[in-house]
């Protein structure tokens, strides 16, 4: 696709923004097996393999098992990786998704967010990056093409930190910003490669000086040595993350954090929302505040790992909080994003209200009606400082 | 977080150098053992080839018998040793 800049702006899908990235990263390896909605994040980089535009070698590959499987054997022999999915895709993948951690190499996976079966959905919710949450991946979220486009610059170098050394997974909502047009800025195609710089690997089993095994088996007598290297691996990751996201500011101008959060130091309510409809819930944050209601908005980037100390105090001072999941943990007992909220403020003194709704789920839209209902909810909560009920669905 | 760490593991469990299936015995796990008829034996070697664990030891083209440290009793040897010869016999270990 012919890229047409105005005015320094360029308007662009969700998913022709991750092609383009890709394209200016130039990654080593792409193995890949397209699936709606992340399709043409591929079909787009398979044009510019085509064209020579890029060195990497594209893999079409027979399932999205093997296209994690190609990006473990080729991250292992040294090269960067990059793949996209979506929903089953994912869910297919799960099993390398834990083996990619595990052995601690760098690939970098877009999830364009997509409803697991069944019934069958192409539409957007948030079970299968939900579904990824414990495979060991950091994961980025994303509520605009922008923040997509920018995030992808920054995992590269997340995942290659020599203090990481992990996979990440940037996660977008399918249709809703993979397939809408947003005006976007694109970063310089040497400012991009001079960023993400070359990649050096720390071992590579091509390097046949020094041989090495990848794979190898661990029992009881080290296996939880292994796990709880990699647990602080990803608990120390959230500084990295931190500091890149600064010096992608600097860069850039556009400064990314763990989590966003809008008009919330003087509230009494909030929401906390993944991905595109913190958009939605922040038209909804102007407009009550317009009639005087001091209601914010919390918008985690960083849920993996998850941010749980700034998160607490971020919502420490807000009466009633809202955690709208657009996935469902099937506990009985709400969302996978309402858990983790709910179980970070368990430390404080003073802990706020707090309730778990369900929203969105296969596409369903989310309307600023759904988020000021919430919001009117969450004020009747703060004014009686009871919760009538703590977990249900909403935009039903 | 350095990247030398307390417990002095390998980075993601990778083994950090070649040859290592050697330090590792796997001769405990044999059940049947493989005998050999120095009488039988022509050294073929094709028990040399087909073992997968590179348990049989030769020398100048010679078949001399097994590496029991590695020998894991698979008896594909016994299975391979051509029908005319059959040098090669499974005892029990227990035996």
């Amino acid at each position: 696709m012919a890229i047409t800049m105005t005015k320094g702006q360029v308007g662009l899908t969700g998913n022709a923004a991750i092609a383009y990235a890709m394209k200016q990263i130039n990654p080593d390896v792409c193995p890949a097996y397209p699936i709606t909605p992340s399709t043409a994040i591929i079909e787009d980089f398979s044009g510019y393999v085509a064209d020579g535009a890029v060195d990497t070698e594209l893999i079409t590959v027979e399932s999205e098992h093997s296209a994690m499987s190609a990006c473990i054997g080729a991250s292992a022999a040294g090269a960067r990786v990059m793949t996209a999915t979506s929903s089953q895709g994912l869910a297919l993948m799960w099993e390398m998704l834990y083996i990619a951690s595990g052995m601690r190499l760098p690939i970098i996976l877009t999830d364009v967010n997509r409803a697991l079966s069944a019934p069958i959905n192409i539409h957007c919710d948030h079970s299968d990056s939900m579904g990824a949450r414990d495979s060991g991946w950091i994961q980025l979220y994303s509520e605009t093409v922008q923040e997509a486009y920018d995030n992808l610059f920054q995992a590269v170098r997340i995942a290659e930190h020599r203090k990481v050394l992990l996979p990440v997974m940037v996660c977008l909502d399918g249709f809703i910003t993979s397939h809408a047009i947003e005006n976007i800025s694109l970063i310089d195609d040497a400012e991009a490669k001079q960023f993400v710089g070359e990649y050096i690997p720390r071992q590579h089993l091509l390097d046949t000086d020094n041989p090495i095994t990848y794979g190898a088996m661990s029992l009881p007598e080290n296996y939880i040595e292994f796990k709880h290297e990699q647990s602080r691996a990803i608990a120390g990751s959230k500084e990295v993350v931190l500091e890149i996201g600064k010096e992608f500011g600097k860069k850039f101008g556009r400064e990314y954090g763990l989590f966003e959060t809008y008009r919330l130091d003087d509230a009494d309510t909030a929401i906390v929302i993944l991905n595109s409809a913190a958009g939605t819930t922040k038209v909804a944050v102007d407009a009550l505040r317009k009639q005087g209601m001091k209601v914010g908005l919390l918008r985690p980037r960083l849920f993996r790992p998850f941010p749980f100390k700034e998160i607490t105090a971020a919502l420490k001072n807000v009466k009633a909080v809202g955690v709208l999941d657009r996935a469902d943990s099937m506990s009985g007992f709400g969302g996978p994003l309402f858990s983790e909220v709910r179980s970070a403020l368990y430390d404080l003194e003073a802990r706020p209200k707090i309730i778990s709704r369900i929203y969105g789920l296969g596409g369903r839209d989310y309307k600023v009606k759904d988020a000021v209902e919430v919001f009117g909810e969450l004020d009747r909560i703060r004014e009686t400082g009871k919760v009538e009920t703590l977990t249900k669905y909403i935009t039903l | 977080m350095e990247e030398k760490k307390d417990n002095n593991l390998p980075l993601g469990g990778v083994i950090p150098k070649g040859g290592t299936a050697h330090e590792y015995s796997t001769g405990g796990w044999r059940k049947l053992r493989p005998v050999l008829d120095k009488n039988r034996c022509t050294n073929c070697l094709i028990c040399w080839v087909m073992c997968p664990d590179s348990a049989v030891i030769t020398e100048d083209g010679k078949m001399l018998g097994f590496d029991m440290e590695h020998c894991k009793g698979c008896g594909i040897c016994a299975v391979e040793c051509p029908d005319k010869v059959k040098a090669i016999k499974m005892e029990e270990e227990a035996e």
